[in-house]
């Protein structure tokens, strides 16, 4: 297979380097089969969009791909490590930032972001870097996450994520309550971590962000992925 | 009208063997065997055996009492053995998981039956319905941790999740009962009264041994007949939740169709 | 990352969130206390309240290890915390110790708190080699109660109604705890008329425990917090 690089993507886009290989994956939340034969993958440097209606399965697709949610049918890799069998390698690589933020209410942002860093070594600096990528070195630092913004937590949550060194950024409705200013500087942080070599998969309401921050949507309806063209074949209407 | 053509004819493939009952040839021996043996226990506990020289009739009642107490400490030997053939290799074979699940509950059935059964033992022998020693409190401490186990088997989740959660519970368990044995053994050995009444040894001869070894085998047939059964059972309840995994599946995906199509 | 390494990362965050909210300070060494002051409107006698005080002692240390617990993983489930650390893909291994050791750093508190209140309130009195033979079972009495109190917490955490069967996973298993280190703190209190040396073989009773929940937590966390 010859790769392809779309001319409008971000530099480091290629279609030979898979991260995440989803075939016909059936996942159960319970007894309700959130995911119905989701087949997808992404290669290392998109940003996906994933669309879809509430209910439809994109925040269970997005924790399957965390390795959080067992695969009750068919088969997955998550850079590199099968979902069935190797669950805990596909965790340590990969970041989930779900309707949660993982954050330690009474610890300040910078003691959240350290004590995440540290659980993979990161030195002082690293964890430094992260809190001013996301702007939060400055006033925010030394304040108890539980007093933060919705906004603000969910940037504290981001740099947690950066801290760790995720590989893939797995962000369930990471715009929700960031104001215009908020979701420019969060695409820009999403933009900036994929040249570092992430890979961004994004669940979201927000159609706007097809064509500025995507390289590629898909629709998740009824458990399942429908895949489009890129932002452009989407603005012309094509199914 | 697609749903129900699409289900028929996958119906008798995907449950396996048994789609109707959980009898096969063995069990019904077996079944047949147990009401005999019973049939021969109340025949010989209640009739042939004579009563006790000091203890009278009262001592019909061990004929029930030794047989569950063999039976539940039984049960749980075989949930803790098939729990750790669940979690070993992975083998994820649910039968297992089944087996645990299957003797725990009767296992909890037979040890309140063992608790009520020596309490009115030991209120007709030594006029105390409750005595403060390892093995009785230890039996009392067994029955409130299945229940707990019984209870984390109920959590949900899939059906792999409920294996290793519960199989690594009853594992736990096999740590704690022998902690809490020797715990109590250690403590009422220092307090050194009414040994007497808190000895359940009793000498016995001929037709009454025979008697409890005749009740022991008849419970423990009935044992080995229910887990059979049971785990049937628990493997028919999964594969109806399998099953209804796929109506499940083939409804959303129905759903999801509907929506594709009004998209467009 | 070694486990070691988690642990004293997981440990240093909670004691360091039991400092900034001081939530066992400020309310669950007041409930023990009440707890004490409880049992002796109840048992309404000062020769039965000496006598008994060890073994009141570690009852409402039980009964406050039930809240402690809870704390220790309300903090975890607040906001997502221990989905992300199995998000993570962290050590449970690491995690089980790191919260095993803060549980036990406040449990010592905890009792620290309530022997003194049996000194004061029932007339205790530990004579000088007891205090040794009390220190020889605190210790590994402590450890074996945070190490089963982090694993069925952990089993016990999150939401569907899983909390209230805390109580029902871990007070039977406990019951070795109060029986050897109520034995052994009446030898140390010589209440009832208990030697001092009569608390050694409880002791080791506690030793056995607290090693055995150790290695069987540490290998049955991880399992236990999946989802």
């Amino acid at each position: 297979m010859e790769p392809l690089v779309d001319p409008d993507a971000p530099a480091g886009v290629t279609t030979t380097d898979p991260v995440v290989e989803l075939v016909d994956v059936v996942a159960v939340l319970g007894s309700f089969p959130a995911l119905a034969g989701a087949s997808l993958v992404v290669n290392r440097g998109e940003i996906v969009l994933l669309r879809g209606p509430n209910g439809a399965g994109k925040s269970t697709l997005l924790r399957v791909c965390a390795g959080l949610v067992p695969l009750a049918r068919g088969e997955g890799r998550v850079v590199g490590c099968d979902l069935r069998t190797q669950r805990q390698a596909v965790r340590q690589r990969v970041g989930l930032l779900g309707h949660a933020n993982g954050l330690y209410t009474d610890l300040t942002v910078r003691e959240n972001v350290t004590f995440w860093g540290a659980t993979v070594g990161a030195s002082t600096d690293e964890i430094n870097a992260s809190l001013e990528r996301l702007g939060l070195a400055a006033r925010l630092a030394d304040i108890p996450v539980g007093r933060l913004s919705a906004g603000q937590k969910r940037r504290t949550a981001l740099a947690c994520l950066v801290a760790r060194r995720s590989q893939v950024w797995l962000l369930d409705e990471p715009h929700a309550g960031l104001d215009a200013a908020g979701r420019d500087d969060l695409d820009a942080t999403l933009r900036t971590a994929v040249q570092s070599g992430a890979t961004v998969i994004v669940a979201s309401h927000e159609l706007e962000r097809a064509g500025s921050l995507a390289t590629r949507v898909v629709d998740v309806i009824g458990g399942q992925v429908h895949e489009h063209g890129g932002p452009e074949a989407e603005s012309t209407g094509a199914g | 009208m697609a749903i129900t053509a699409h289900t028929d004819s996958r119906s008798s493939t995907d449950t396996g063997r048994r789609t109707r009952s959980t009898g096969t040839r063995f069990t019904r021996a077996l079944g047949i065997a147990t009401i005999v043996l019973f049939a021969a226990v109340a025949l010989f506990g209640l009739l042939i055996s004579p009563a006790d020289i000091t203890q009278g009739e009262s001592v019909r009642i061990l004929y029930i009492h030794v047989g569950t107490v063999w039976v539940a400490y039984l049960a749980f030997v075989v949930t803790a053995v098939s729990s750790a053939a669940y979690l070993w290799k992975r083998t994820t074979s649910l039968t297992w998981d089944r087996i645990a699940g299957s003797s725990a509950e009767i296992g909890v059935l037979f040890m309140a039956v063992t608790l009520l059964a020596g309490s009115l033992w030991g209120r007709l022998s030594w006029g105390t319905f409750w005595v403060w020693d390892a093995r009785v409190t230890t039996t009392a401490f067994l029955f409130i941790t299945y229940v707990g186990y019984l209870a984390v088997r109920g959590l949900g989740g899939s059906h792999q999740q409920r294996a290793r959660r519960s199989a690594v519970v009853a594992l736990l368990a096999v740590l704690e009962i022998p902690l809490v044995h020797f715990s109590v053994k250690l403590w009422r050995s220092v307090h050194q009264e009414a040994s007497v009444a808190g000895s359940t040894d009793v000498t016995l001869d001929g037709s009454m041994l025979f008697s409890l070894v005749l009740a022991t085998v008849a419970f423990t047939a009935f044992y080995v007949w229910f887990v059979l059964h049971r785990q049937r059972v628990m493997a028919m309840q999964d594969a109806l939740d399998d099953k209804g995994l796929d109506y499940a599946l083939v409804e959303r995906r129905a759903e999801g169709a509907q929506s594709v199509r009004g998209n467009i | 990352m070694s486990v070691f390494r988690i642990a004293r990362l997981v440990a240093a965050k909670d004691l360091r969130i039991e400092r900034r909210s001081r939530v066992v300070i400020n309310q669950v060494l007041p409930f023990a206390a009440l707890v004490m002051v409880l049992f002796a409107f109840a048992l309404d006698n000062d020769d039965t309240l000496e006598r008994v005080s060890p073994g009141l002692i570690w009852l409402a240390t039980i009964f406050s290890l039930l809240v402690v617990v809870q704390r220790s993983f309300a903090i975890e489930t607040a906001d997502g915390a221990l989905d992300a650390i199995r998000v993570a893909g962290v050590d449970p291994a690491g995690v089980f110790l790191g919260k095993s050791i803060a549980l036990a750093l406040q449990l010592l508190v905890l009792e620290a708190l309530l022997t003194v209140l049996a000194v004061v309130l029932y007339q205790a009195e530990p004579s000088g080699s007891g205090v040794l033979v009390l220190f020889a079972t605190v210790l590994p009495a402590t450890c074996g109660l945070a190490f089963v109190g982090t694993l069925y917490g952990g089993l016990a955490a999150g939401t569907k109604g899983r909390e209230t069967l805390l109580p029902l996973l871990l007070f039977p298993v406990v019951a070795p705890v109060l029986i050897g280190a109520t034995r052994a703190t009446e030898a140390a209190l010589g209440a009832g008329g208990a030697a001092t040396s009569e608390g050694w073989p409880w002791i080791g009773l506690l030793m056995i425990f607290a090693a055995l929940f150790g290695v069987g937590g540490t290998l049955a966390f991880g399992p236990l917090i999946e989802e």
